[in-house]
Order: structure tokens, then sequence, then C-alpha cells
């Protein structure tokens, strides 16, 4: 009975599910995997293998990867600062940490975009100080920037509540037997984090990966990204078979990903907060 | 128990559909147009609202390529809708396309220009099916400020002076057209080895290029970003307005003179009423405040009569000369095949 019950519960979160998860997957599958005519077709997936789909994916992955870096290397200290704060200053500043996005992202990344140009912000800032301007606008720098600026936060807050979640005795009881705090830091606090780094990892690299709108506005469309063909595919020369083809190529590397953080996180303990 | 929640969550589903379809449609029923972003005065369409009790659906769209699968696919049903030129002629190749009744449309002949028309003829041969709306060139928008010598060609976005400081179009049609007039090719040509030397030139000019951008063009002129920039000449009056420093000028080796027309496709559930908006935005006072506010050139030539400032009714930017110009020409559409290397080529350009 009580089982039936809480069936019947979730039958709104399955309607949702199925509607716009399962169905426009399903479509993707369709139009990848069939050529105008409705045929079955290998081509459009094994058209990554052409040079230029090939060098977008690279150049995708490269910067994705880089922008999680960077990303974990910034997250990791502030996640352990957070940890260490009283609850009263740490909400205080996840608060402030979550603050910008509550507003849009796309606004978010055009308000770089102002930042950044030339005649922008923070140039206008450095020659005001004498200094060198900054042209970083519509490189592959401002990509990286952008997806680091909006993607850090999805990698602080999963390294944040593992570290939290650490029982302070196992910590106490590494001090004792005499390790150093370089030692404990290595030994205890790091390996007991994993599920939380792994899911930031999957957090920041998946949108990183298929971001087209970052690259676009910082990057000046001068740096074709996977995420990017595929849009143009879809809006631009209507050819929605190859578009789908290449996104079923992208649900690859975002499977292995997945597969990845499932054996790390076995109980589901990096969730999100 | 369990019946009576099942109903509860179905029903609530069907409320929440129900919501989305039922709008409230005026005393004299509704007209659903779709529309380029900000290319009509909404006063307009509140004084067609208030005049006729027909309420007004209004959507937009960004570019031809995009709106054009969703009314192929009947996805949504629009009464009236305003591509450009080649569009027109595709959706009239798939046969997407109604005969407009002119007797209901009775402005249309009488106000519009008579070059209008006849332009209008390379993609509606018997202008049966459209009713142009807006009109102009492209060309380069420069900084005075910030270029020396005169600009008159498009070579100058292959100047090296002006790297970093060069904005070209986004759009695959724009930029090989500014590729193919450069090399002195038409800018319909479906040739290989045309295209090809077009795809070239444009590699070249990558590394001098700021950005590739659509709209943005006319913020970053207008805001000093860059030098140079290839932008629709209706943008240009609006940038001036901003940036007195920034002059429009058609480039020596032609350009592409386009051509938006309202049309009506064939599904639309209320042609009629399609019909008498499209009266009504061809009425010059209409024309007139709707020319005032998107500063696109109108090609109705009694709502030109009407507008107060000597300077911008004898604008060479809004109403320019053709005859002084050579080899203007409109895009016409080149079939799947040809808009297949197009974008083959763009994504060779883009990736390079």
């Amino acid at each position: 009975m009580k089982n039936s019950r809480l069936k019947l519960l979730s039958s709104p979160y399955i309607v949702w599910a199925v509607i716009f998860i399962i169905v426009p997957l399903g479509m993707v599958f369709y139009y990848g995997l069939t050529d105008k005519t409705g045929a079955f077709t290998l081509e459009n997936v094994m058209a990554v293998m052409s040079e230029e789909h090939a060098k977008a994916l690279w150049i995708s992955l490269g910067l994705s990867l880089l922008s999680t870096a960077v990303c974990f290397f910034l997250a990791y200290p502030l996640a352990m600062i957070l940890a260490h704060m009283n609850v009263n200053q740490h909400s205080f500043i996840v608060l402030i940490f979550i603050l910008p996005m509550w507003m849009n992202f796309l606004l978010r990344t055009l308000a770089w975009q102002t930042l950044l140009e030339k005649t922008g912000a923070i140039n206008n800032l450095l020659s005001f100080f004498h200094l060198p301007p900054l042209n970083i606008i519509n490189t592959p720098y401002a990509i990286v920037l952008g997806m680091v600026y909006n993607f850090l936060p999805f990698m602080v807050l999963p390294i944040y509540n593992a570290l939290v979640k650490i029982d302070p005795n196992v910590v106490n009881a590494a001090k004792d037997l005499g390790a150093n705090p370089i030692q404990t830091f290595f030994k205890i606090t790091l390996p007991l984090s994993i599920p939380g780094i792994i899911s930031g990892i999957t957090m920041v690299f998946i949108p990183a990966l298929t971001t087209f709108v970052i690259s676009k506005l910082l990057g000046g469309s001068k740096i074709l990204l996977i995420g990017n063909v595929i849009e143009e595919e879809f809006t631009q020369a209507g050819n929605w078979h190859l578009g789908s083809g290449l996104s079923i190529v992208l649900m690859i590397f975002i499977l292995i990903n997945m597969a990845a953080s499932a054996i790390f996180d076995k109980d589901g303990e990096g969730g999100l907060l | 128990m369990k019946k009576i929640f099942l109903l509860f969550i179905c029903s609530a589903i069907l409320l929440s559909l129900a919501g989305c379809g039922s709008s409230s449609s005026g005393e004299n029923g509704e007209v659903i147009v779709y529309n380029w972003g900000e290319y009509l005065d909404p006063e307009a369409i509140r004084l067609f609202e208030e005049e006729t009790g027909i309420k007004v659906i209004y959507d937009e769209f960004e570019t031809n390529e995009i709106m054009y699968p969703k009314v192929e696919a009947g996805a949504t049903e629009y009464d009236v809708i305003c591509p450009s030129d080649y569009m027109i002629q595709k959706m009239l190749e798939n046969d997407l396309l109604a005969e407009l009744d002119f007797n209901n449309i009775p402005n249309a002949k009488a106000n519009i220009g008579v070059p209008y028309w006849e332009q209008s003829k390379e993609f509606d041969p018997e202008n049966k099916y459209s009713v142009p709306y807006c009109w102009g060139t492209v060309g380069i928008l420069y900084n005075k400020t910030m270029v020396d010598g005169t600009i008159d060609s498009w070579s100058v976005l292959w100047d090296e002076k002006y790297k970093d400081n060069i904005l070209m179009q986004d759009s695959v049609r724009d930029a090989f057209m500014v590729g193919l007039k450069l090399n002195g090719f038409s800018m319909n040509s479906t040739d290989a080895g045309e295209l090809e030397t077009a795809k070239n030139s444009l590699i070249q000019q990558k590394p001098l290029v700021q950005a590739y951008v659509v709209d943005q063009v006319r913020d970053k002129m207008i805001g000093n970003e860059a030098a140079i920039g290839v932008i629709y000449s209706g943008e240009a009056i609006y940038t001036q307005r901003e940036n007195p420093d920034l002059e429009y000028v058609i480039p020596k080796e032609g350009t592409n003179i386009w051509i938006d027309s309202w049309v009506i496709p064939k599904n639309a559930p209320n042609k009629e009423n399609g019909e008498k908006f499209i009266d009504f935005m061809c009425r010059p006072e209409i024309a007139l405040i709707n020319f005032e506010y998107i500063t696109y050139s109108t090609p109705n030539d009694a709502a030109r009569e009407l507008i107060e400032d000597d300077d911008i009714r004898n604008s060479s930017i809004a109403f320019p000369d053709l005859s002084q110009y050579q080899n203007l020409e409109t895009f016409q559409y080149l079939g799947e095949e040809a808009d297949r290397l197009y974008n083959d080529l763009w994504k060779e350009i883009k990736s390079e």
C-alpha cells in the first residue's frame, strides 16, 4: 500500500521526465541516426571525424578541461575556508556565492562582455591608473574566464558539502598519531572529499563542454566550439540530422563522465546542497 | 483515495494545458503576426487593435533561417509573416504562401512605389504573394575619427591597419556576399571555384576581425568599440543619431539590396484579418510612425512625403539614389545543394 502510494506521488515527475527528457532524447536519436529520407545512417555521427568538427570538439574539450581545472584550484581552498567557519559566517558567505546565480546566466555573460571590451569598464579603470590594457575579449582566455565565472559555484558547493561531512574526530585522530597538517590533508581530508570533487568536476565540465553562448558572446564567434557547430546546424543550416548526430557524440562524453562519477560517488554523497 | 488523487493530478495537468491554449481574442477575432525583432512600432499595433477590434498576437524571429522551419512544419499557424526576398522565393518554391487578395489591401498599390514592386519581381514574379515592408542596402559603417583616407570599398575590411577593429556579419549569406563582391563575383554565385576564392578571402580576413556579430554591430559601433563594421542601412541611421562620428557608405564593388515583405502563409487561420493588418501597415501615417521608430527605409512613397525632417527625407542612407551604384543585387534562393555548400565553407572559415 505504502509503496504504491509512493509511486503515485512520483507520477508528476514521471510525466515530466517523459515529456521533457525521454521524448526529446528519442527525437535526438531518431534525427541523429537517420538521413533526410528517414533511412538509417551513421553518417551524422561519423561526421565528427571531419576536420572542422573534430577541431571544434578538441577545442571544446581543451577549454572545458582547463576551466574545470581552474575551477577546482579556486574552489577547493575556498570550500575549506567555508567548512572551517562557524555556522553563521559560512551561511552568509555561501549566500554571497549563490547570489549572482539568481541573475540570468545570459545577462551575467553579457555583463562580462561589457566589462572586458576594449573601451569597457576594466580597461577604463586600468588606463586611469596608467596600466596597460587588458586585451582578452574575443580570445580563448575570455571564454575560459566566462566558463570559470559561471560554473565556479557548481564546484564550490559539492566540495564544501563533502568537507563539512568529514567527522572532525578523524582529522583529530590523524593529528594525535603524529601526522603533520600536510599529511593530514593528503591522507585524510582529500580522499574523504573525493565524492564532492567528482560531483563538482561533472557539474562544471559538462556545461562547459556543451556551451555555445559563452563562446559567442565572449569569443566574438571567432572560436568555433562543438556547441556552436550544433547550434548553427539547427538554426542556420537547418540540418537537424547532422546537429542531432553530433549531439549524440557529445552525449557519449557526458556518459563517460557520469560513469566515472558513479564509480567514485557510490552513495551520492557529493550531491549539490 | 488513490483514484481521487489520480483524478486530481489529471485535472491539474489538463487545467494547466487548457490555461496555455485559451487566450481571450478580440471582438473581431485575432491575427497572428511573425516579424523580425524590433521591426514594428508597438504603437502601430495598438492603433490597429483599437480601430479594428482585432487582437494582434505578435511573435518575433532573429533570422530567416530560424523562421523557416517553424512555418514549414506548421508548428504554429501564422497569419502574417515578414521574410526577406530570397526566403520568400524559397517559401514560394515550396508552396507555403497564399495568394493575396489585393482588393482587401488597397493601400499597398496606392502608396508603395513602383520600383519596389519591380524589384520584388525577382522573387515574386507576378507580385501576387508579397507586399514590400522595408528595404535597404548592406554597407560599411565607419568611425570618422578612427579611420584615414576614403572608405568606399570592401577591401578596407582586409586592411592590416584596422586589425582587431573590424566587425563582420555572423551569418553565412551576408559574410559571403562581402567575400564574393570583393572578388567581383555575383553574390548569388553557386560556382564552386568562385565560392572557394571568396572563402579564402574570408579566411585571410579572419585574423583582422575583432568579432563576428549580428545585431551587436550597432551597439559596438556606437560605443567606439571598433572602427569599421558591416551593417544594414536601416541600423546606420539609428547609430548616427547616437554617435555622430559614424558614417555609412555603400561600397563601389556593389552590395546587397534587400526587401522584407509581408506574406500570408497557406495555412493561415485568419487570412482576411491578415490582409487587413497588411493594409493598415501600408497606410502613409502608420508607415511613417513605423519608419521613425525602426529607421529602416520604407518603400511607402506616401509616407516618405510626410517625413518632416528634410535631412531624413533626402538622406542618402535611407533613400539612396540607386542609379549611382553598380552591381547591386538581391539575394536569391539557391536551392538546397548550394545552401549546403555555403554552410560547409562557412564552417571551414569559422573553424580556421
